[in-house]
């Protein structure tokens, strides 16, 4: 059922993406973000399209599977274009029918906004596609260190991240199995009135509380008896380790970034 | 009501990196009123392939047809509701799909989804909370605060108050002390002999398949390799560790005995008591084990 979904997941790989640090990757992905909003003009959009093509090649991993994990997202993309097209009243009229007014600004805003989506969703699924989820928590916990300073818990949340992280798996399954056991025994929640349907999520809703309950507890024993005392003087099994490849990918970011800059109308 | 699967095949997640091919070409039947045991060793498909018995998986090819339904992949979920009724599934560790605040209503729930009334489902249920032995007063308990075994019970009597044609058993006493599994187990085939219910137990334990089943079926690799009574599968028991499968401890016993007294294979003795007499009959002729 929700075996299609393809953000958050991750797929194993041996590619220059799949190489990359986590924190480089993450440092990436989050100035990229902030990157995208410089884009104003075709070409810079163009350029930013291009880039992140490039990235998804660099990363092997498959464009089909990528786009068919878009589908939940066009609906969005698709709201925010026609938002655009049907309220920018800019620009020469470009087509009329009736009440419907097309202005050529709106066509473009509406392409433009479109990208950005698109952009944003394409990179930050590819960091998640390309990134073990225990590696993204250790990247983020070292980032975050600074702010320890501060009385910030860091390692208790990035804890709490692999964790959460770790158990998403886990209670989609179980969800799948409470919800073909209540399917066997005649519950339906795919039909019905708004009420029936709302009512039939009980019985999904209860027992999954009691596993996931019953599955915490279980976790802090079993942290308990193997002596878990939090993150002080805690050391790693896994060493992140920073290379010429993260330098590199980097650069690159910096070169694009400066490109965008000069693509700007 | 028989249940037929042809070619049937199913893949997890196709289309995507994630894709698993769970079934391939199973071909299986089901007669109206057997009591089949599916065994398999794990990852043999043995759990994709119940829930194809009551359309909670649709086959991504061929079809399988339960009672007069056809369910192939084109088949609507809508559909599916009146064959859901007739076979009832009790899941591995049943007692994750208890909810309600108390043990009554949870065990009327199945009955009140497939239509009913309220008085009718009241009764079955009580009927049922009684027949699988739980304590006088247990109806009005939260199934929270049961014990596991008794937990087991409640769920179990939740599918059984549907009183569907088709009991379908995936490991039911997985988990239960040996006692609790006797008792369980005798009263499935309690109700398979009186209410001739056909009975479908997939199971891990060679033993409750040879003492309860009179068909098998043996699952290696995502498809059926093997179908028959019994008494045949049981009998070759070098074909079965080909696929990672034994023997019950009755035939692995005889089969020593066998070899040590020099004695050609015999039928094999599916349960304690075949065996014994089995076994007087050799001591009786005046023959001993050494």
């Amino acid at each position: 059922m929700m075996e299609k979904m393809v953000f958050g997941r991750y797929i194993p790989g041996d590619s220059f993406v799949h190489r990359l640090d986590p924190r480089s990757k993450l440092i990436f992905v989050f100035i990229f973000i902030a990157a995208v909003f410089l884009a104003n003009s075709t070409l810079s959009y163009a350029l930013l399209l291009a880039f992140t093509l490039l990235s998804i090649l660099a990363s092997k991993v498959r464009i089909g599977f990528l786009i068919g994990g878009l589908k939940p997202v066009m609906f969005l993309i698709a709201f925010t274009f026609l938002l655009h097209i049907f309220f920018t009243k800019e620009g020469d009229l470009l087509f009329e029918l009736g009440f419907l007014k097309i202005y050529e600004e709106g066509l473009r805003q509406g392409i433009y906004i479109s990208v950005r989506f698109l952009v944003l969703v394409l990179m930050t699924s590819l960091l998640t596609l390309t990134t073990s989820p225990i590696s993204i928590t250790d990247g983020l916990e070292v980032l975050l260190n600074p702010l320890k300073k501060v009385k910030f818990p860091v390692h208790e949340l990035a804890l709490m991240m692999s964790i959460s992280l770790r158990f998403i798996p886990t209670l989609m399954d179980e969800t799948d199995k409470i919800l073909k056991a209540q399917l066997a025994r005649g519950s339906d929640i795919s039909s019905g009135t708004m009420k029936e349907r709302v009512q039939a999520v009980v019985p999904l809703l209860v027992p999954l509380f009691v596993s996931a309950f019953k599955r915490a507890e279980d976790l802090a024993i079993a942290m308990e008896v193997r002596g878990y005392r939090g993150g002080e003087g805690r050391t790693r099994y896994r060493q992140l380790k920073w290379d010429w490849r993260d330098t590199t990918a980097l650069l690159i970011l910096l070169a694009v970034i400066i490109a965008l800059w000069f693509l700007r109308g | 009501m028989d249940i037929a699967l042809e070619q049937v095949g199913y893949t997890y997640a196709a289309g995507t990196p994630f894709q698993k091919r769970a079934l391939h070409d199973v071909n299986v039947r089901i007669p109206s009123g057997s009591y089949t045991a599916i065994i398999g060793h794990t990852g043999s498909g043995k759990s994709t392939l119940l829930q194809h018995l009551n359309g909670l998986l649709k086959p991504t090819a061929g079809r399988v047809r339960i009672g007069d339904t056809e369910v192939t992949k084109e088949t609507k979920g809508k559909q599916l509701k009146p064959v859901r009724r007739k076979v009832g599934i009790v899941f591995q560790f049943p007692e994750h799909q208890l909810f309600e605040e108390t043990v009554l209503k949870d065990v009327m729930f199945g009955p009140l989804n497939f239509g009913v009334q309220e008085e009718e489902a009241k009764a079955r249920a009580l009927r049922w909370i009684n027949r699988l032995g739980l304590p006088e007063g247990t109806a009005e308990k939260s199934p929270f605060d049961l014990s596991g075994g008794q937990m087991r019970r409640v769920a179990i009597a939740g599918v059984l108050a549907m009183e569907p044609d088709v009991l379908v058993l995936d490991e039911p006493t997985a988990g239960l002390d040996p006692a609790g599994r006797k008792e369980i187990m005798d009263l499935f085939y309690e109700l398979h002999e009186q209410r001739d219910m056909t009975t479908i137990l997939v199971t891990h334990s060679m033993e409750d398949a040879a003492r309860y089943a009179d068909h098998m079926i043996v699952m290696h690799d995502g498809t059926d390799v093997l179908q028959g009574p019994p008494g045949e599968v049981f009998g070759d028991a070098e074909r079965l560790a080909g696929w990672r499968l034994g023997v019950p401890r009755t035939v692995s016993f005889q089969r020593l005995y066998e070899e040590g007294a020099g004695l050609p294979h015999g039928p094999a003795a599916l349960t304690e008591e075949q065996l014994a007499s089995y076994l007087a009959a050799h001591l009786g002729e005046g023959g001993s084990a050494s």
